[in-house]
């Protein structure tokens, strides 16, 4: 799972932190956004994450996800484990650093430490309302939807598949599209020998707040299924909300984004990388590549 | 029962009994949603007769509906000698069928108040709680805790260790029963966590959800179950 990968091109930061965990982040350094370091009056530096709005105003999805919703949604719950994780990590090594940076850190190879729980949720939640835009929907285009028929089928077997998987993902959780670079199906092991078919796009679900990039994967899109991401418009009506967020919502655009960022990376990593093999961790979560269709949690009908 | 060996599939079809239904020549039982021993309303304003109604309705029936779907699946599975369609089966048949358990419990672990809804245990349990948490308050306050801490979905628990003859408070998590935690524990109040139990009502506010179920907990069933347990 974890690679030590040295590059040359612009300096992401490499952790040198005592964990396990020197990995190549995903998402620029700017984007990482902080608070002005306060001195307070004690002489205590006070720092931590700010909100990040979406990139639409609260009602401007309606009438798919209401603004009552995304006033919960995003006004409390994404809210508290902003504030949650701040009171958490402050004063400690997870202090200074950046937000996918505490969530790789503090997943501790599936040993999850205290901040990961506020601070995976906060990242998916943040990467959840960039994968949603008004007047979403419809088919991708280009090289992501090459990709996607070449590794699912059609893009109607790939809709088919991570529809199922949503609905399949019992209890709290994610559903993921992501490129998984020259990684292996076992245990996240590096492939040694990767080839273009090795980079490939796979449907992952996952529990709580785990997401892919603890696998050292690109995630590309997701969708919440905690309930409370669609109880107040869909009730227990799950797969209705997935339709919905497929067929109204999806931003194809920023999904293909973030594939041609995931690919350069990749190559990125390739050139300048010496991949090197981890010890075989058998704490580590296997994804779940999802398969089964047939059993619908929500729907009564 | 008697026809089971002669009768066909088609004949069999229309055979009701009040919760089971017999399919195919082992006659298989399958479950049906349990009623309600009260009215949907009848536990507010604690927790709403909407949610009551889309829980037990929907929620409750989902679990039944897909509990039997996998049964008859592995029925077929078992009778064909396909491991591995068995394998496969059996996540559903934990969640579905665990999640019918739970819900089945949950129900009768609330009254309304004039039923003796929140009414505080007496007798065995009773002393039991205040041996084991110094108080009923105790108790409360640490199963209100437990469950607001839950991560994700799930359920609080207070339990009998049948062995160790002690009260226990623990939680699940998704629909896992009790007995997950320890082989010998009994399940005496259960208190659903999952955000369908309580966020039309309550929104993101767990803990108001579990200040206010309290008033609704029904102790005499949870009495009855330690007293046979015990005896």
């Amino acid at each position: 799972m974890m690679t030590v990968a040295v590059t040359a091109i612009s300096s992401p930061l490499l952790l040198h932190s005592q964990g396990p965990n020197r990995q190549l982040l995903q998402w620029k350094r700017n984007e990482k956004r902080r608070l002005p370091t306060k001195v307070a009056g004690s002489g205590v530096i006070t720092a931590g994450f700010e909100l990040k709005p979406p990139p639409y105003s609260l009602d401007a999805l309606e009438p798919h996800m209401s603004r009552e919703t995304l006033d919960y949604h995003w006004g409390k719950h994404y809210r508290t484990y902003i504030e949650n994780l701040n009171k958490q990590i402050v004063g400690t090594d997870l202090d200074a650093l950046s937000l996918e940076e505490v969530v790789l850190l503090s997943y501790n190879r599936g040993n999850m430490l205290p901040a990961f729980n506020n601070a995976a949720q906060a990242w998916n939640h943040e990467f959840f309302w960039e994968s949603i835009q008004p007047g979403g929907g419809g088919k991708p285009t280009g090289e992501l939807l090459r990709l996607i028929e070449r590794d699912f089928g059609s893009f109607e077997e790939f809709l088919e598949r991570f529809k199922s998987a949503a609905a399949s993902n019992f209890g709290s959780g994610w559903t993921w599209l992501a490129y998984k670079a020259n990684r292996l199906e076992v245990a996240n092991a590096v492939n040694p020998l990767p080839k273009e078919e090795d980079k490939k796009l796979v449907i992952v679900k996952t529990p709580n707040a785990v997401n892919p990039l603890v696998w050292d994967y690109s995630p590309l899109l997701t969708i919440d299924t905690w309930e409370h991401a669609y109880y107040l418009d869909f009730e227990n009506r799950r797969a209705e909300y997935i339709n919905t967020f497929m067929e109204k919502l999806v931003s194809w655009e920023t999904v293909n984004t973030r594939l041609e960022a995931a690919m350069v990376r990749a190559t990125q990593r390739e050139q300048e990388g010496t991949y090197t093999e981890e010890e075989a961790n058998p704490d580590d979560e296997e994804p779940e590549v999802y398969l089964d269709s047939d059993i619908d949690v929500s729907e009564v009908d | 029962m008697a026809i089971r060996c002669v009768a066909s599939r088609r004949t069999l079809a229309g055979l009701k009994e009040t919760s089971s239904r017999l399919i195919g020549f082992r006659g298989i039982q399958t479950f049906t949603l349990p009623d309600l021993p009260y009215d949907y309303g009848a536990l507010e304003p604690a927790i709403s007769g909407e949610i009551m109604q889309i829980h037990h309705q929907k929620h409750h029936q989902t679990y039944v509906t897909n509990y039997n779907n996998a049964l008859e699946q592995l029925d077929q599975a078992v009778s064909k000698g396909d491991a591995s369609a068995v394998v496969k089966l059996q996540s559903a048949i934990k969640f579905n069928g665990a999640g019918h358990v739970n819900h089945s419990i949950f129900w009768k672990n609330l009254a309304p108040v004039k039923e003796g809804g929140g009414e505080p245990p007496k007798g065995s349990l009773g002393s039991a709680i205040d041996t084991h948490f110094g108080s009923l308050e105790g108790l409360v306050k640490k199963m209100s805790a437990e469950g607001a801490a839950v991560q994700g979905s799930g359920w609080v628990w207070l339990g009998l260790d049948k062995e160790l003859k002690k009260l226990v408070v623990d939680t699940t998590a998704n629909q896992d029963p009790l007995v997950t935690k320890g082989g010998s524990l009994v399940p005496l109040v259960g208190i659903d966590v999952w955000e369908h139990a309580y966020y039309l009502q309550y929104k993101n506010v767990r803990p108001e959800y579990l200040k206010n179920v309290w008033k609704v907990i029904n102790w005499k069933y949870a009495s009855e179950i330690y007293e046979k347990e015990c005896n």
